[in-house]
């Protein structure tokens, strides 16, 4: 039976769907509740009772928004680019999800184990801004064209800042595969083994880059509903704006899985004595988005040209001094080797 | 035929569709997106020849920035494409000219190609087992080459400059934001704070 999974090309075919389902669906699924806890969480802070009415405790409000979505009509603007009008919302869905084929979940749980997988991410979440763009020049409309311009200027921006700090993490680990970098954070003193002590700085930065990378607030220009509407959705109703919900949301949980491989450990316990595991991996990662959610309830939405002065000026410049310094630190292999964890085996 | 050769044909096709399509579309939003679509297939090819490292530059250097780019500029500009073509019948005979003088070159060059007696055996020992291609590439840039490959990054900073100051014009006439003007205003000056306990409100 193991045989006709490993060496058919049907079976290699039916593992790897299967596969594929086992990350996609639970992914969708859980994305609903994630959705209805960041509203929560939006509501707690600003003393709302958030949605409560949809099944116990309004948990089922998502499923609702969905069939709601899906059941509306699809509005085309006149003058609009019907094709590439219908394509934004895809790419944009598609392009969210085809990054989680690289991101481990436990020790070997991955769908696509490449040897490039942090280029591979960073490769497709470039790919994500052309929904954005498509989708704003599609409508034919003004508010949609100058979202999308915004977001591209945005989404480039900050691409550059996550790519150098990035480049700290590959440099410490000597690899850029996702399952070398959390095994090289396994050491002896649990959670603080973790890069997020020697790469403290670079965890903010990274947190703050992603925020902007993903359009969430305060970070959220391309959409802006007090001076754009809401940017690039203007014109899409039903089914083609729920793709670019989810797509948005699935972008944001991958950077929350991406902040936890990077940076917290992965699945590795933060204290010796407990076992090694998934929950920890999805423990981190709602943690992550937590703060993601406290950050969108509490801070006032950026002015657009303070959000590539930070971007160009403050994050650029602060990154590119953390490779050079990283690479000094790894090279002479200083504070025990901390910064070169290549070098001293674990 | 093994899913490689599938693969192949598959992006093989893409490619030229999309090169084909960039060049007749009619819209110049859709031929880069036409170009997009070339660029990502050329990446399948990269990675089905072992070189995953080149396909994800590719991928992200010529998608991720100059194509959004260039479809940033094609978007803002209104040229009429129609107007642009008006002309072609007066120049074709010369483009034609061009076009053959080039195939006839190129085909010289071909003719009189020789093989080194070593490259059939060069040709089947370019992927090194033992290391990635992103660690041989890397070697070869940073250690072989150093030199060279700093020259050329100060080159593109060169060109990077000559840009910058070729566009650059102070203007006098608009209202500019000062950023540490701002940021170093005494908040007490502007606005007072009410201490809120927690789930009253105001």
């Amino acid at each position: 039976m193991t045989e006709f999974f490993t060496t058919t090309y049907l079976g290699i075919f039916l593992l790897t769907l299967g596969q594929v389902l086992l990350v996609v669906v639970p992914l969708l699924v859980a994305l609903a509740f994630l959705l209805y806890a960041d509203r929560k969480i939006w509501a707690a802070v600003q003393l709302r009772r958030g949605p409560n009415v949809v099944g116990t405790f309004g948990l089922l409000q998502s499923f609702a928004d969905f069939v709601k979505y899906a059941v509306k009509e699809i509005v085309y603007p006149a003058g609009s680019d019907k094709v590439v009008f219908l394509l934004a919302p895809m790419v944009s869905l598609v392009m969210a999800l085809i990054a989680w084929a690289v991101i481990p979940f436990n020790d070997g749980w991955v769908v696509s184990d490449l040897n490039v997988a942090i280029l591979y991410v960073m490769a497709i979440s470039s790919l994500e801004v052309y929904g954005v763009i498509m989708g704003g020049w599609a409508s034919n409309s003004k508010y949609p064209f100058l979202g999308s311009l915004r977001s591209a200027a945005q989404m480039i921006s900050y691409e550059v800042s996550l790519g150098l700090i990035i480049i700290g993490v590959i440099i410490t680990t000597g690899s850029m595969n996702f399952g070398d970098i959390v095994n090289a954070q396994d050491g002896n003193y649990g959670a603080l083994s973790w890069y997020w002590l020697p790469h403290f700085p670079m965890l903010f930065l990274f947190l703050i880059s992603a925020m902007a990378e993903t359009n969430r607030p305060p970070f959220d220009l391309p959409e802006a509903e007090s001076e754009l509407v809401a940017g690039y959705q203007v014109e899409y109703s039903s089914t083609p704006f729920l793709l670019f919900m989810i797509g948005e949301y699935v972008a944001i949980v991958l950077m929350c899985a991406l902040v936890s491989l990077l940076f917290l450990g992965g699945w590795l316990s933060p204290v010796n004595f407990l076992p090694d595991g998934i929950f920890w991996m999805l423990a981190k990662i709602c943690f992550v988005f937590f703060i993601f959610s406290m950050v969108k309830a509490i801070t006032p939405r950026y002015r657009y040209d303070q959000l590539m002065r930070i971007g160009w000026k403050v994050f650029l410049p602060m990154s590119l001094i953390w490779v050079v310094l990283v690479s000094f630190l790894a090279k002479f292999e200083l504070f025990g080797g901390a910064y070169a964890r290549w070098a001293i085996g674990g | 035929m093994t899913i490689a050769a599938l693969a192949f044909w598959l992006f093989s096709i893409c490619v030229i569709t999309g090169g084909f399509f960039t060049v007749i579309s009619r819209n110049p939003v859709h031929s880069v997106l036409w170009l997009i679509l070339a660029f990502l297939s050329a990446a399948g090819l990269f990675v089905l020849l072992g070189a995953e490292f080149v396909a994800m530059l590719l991928i992200i250097v010529y998608v991720g920035a100059v194509a959004v780019l260039f479809l940033f500029v094609v978007m803002m500009l209104d040229v009429d494409f129609a107007e642009l073509k008006a002309g072609m019948a007066q120049y074709m005979p010369l483009a034609l000219l061009i076009g053959v003088i080039l195939l006839m070159q190129l085909g010289m060059a071909f003719g009189v190609w020789q093989f080194a007696d070593e490259a059939q055996a060069l040709r089947g020992a370019v992927t090194p087992t033992d290391a990635h291609n992103t660690q041989a590439l890397g070697l070869i840039l940073y250690d072989q080459y150093f030199l060279l490959f700093q020259l050329a990054g100060l080159i593109l900073l060169v060109a990077m400059i000559g840009a910058i100051v070729l566009t650059l014009r102070h203007r006098k006439d608009i209202k500019r934001q000062d950023v540490l003007q701002q940021m170093w205003r005494d908040p007490k000056d502007a606005m007072e704070l009410k201490d809120v306990k927690p789930g009253q409100g105001l």
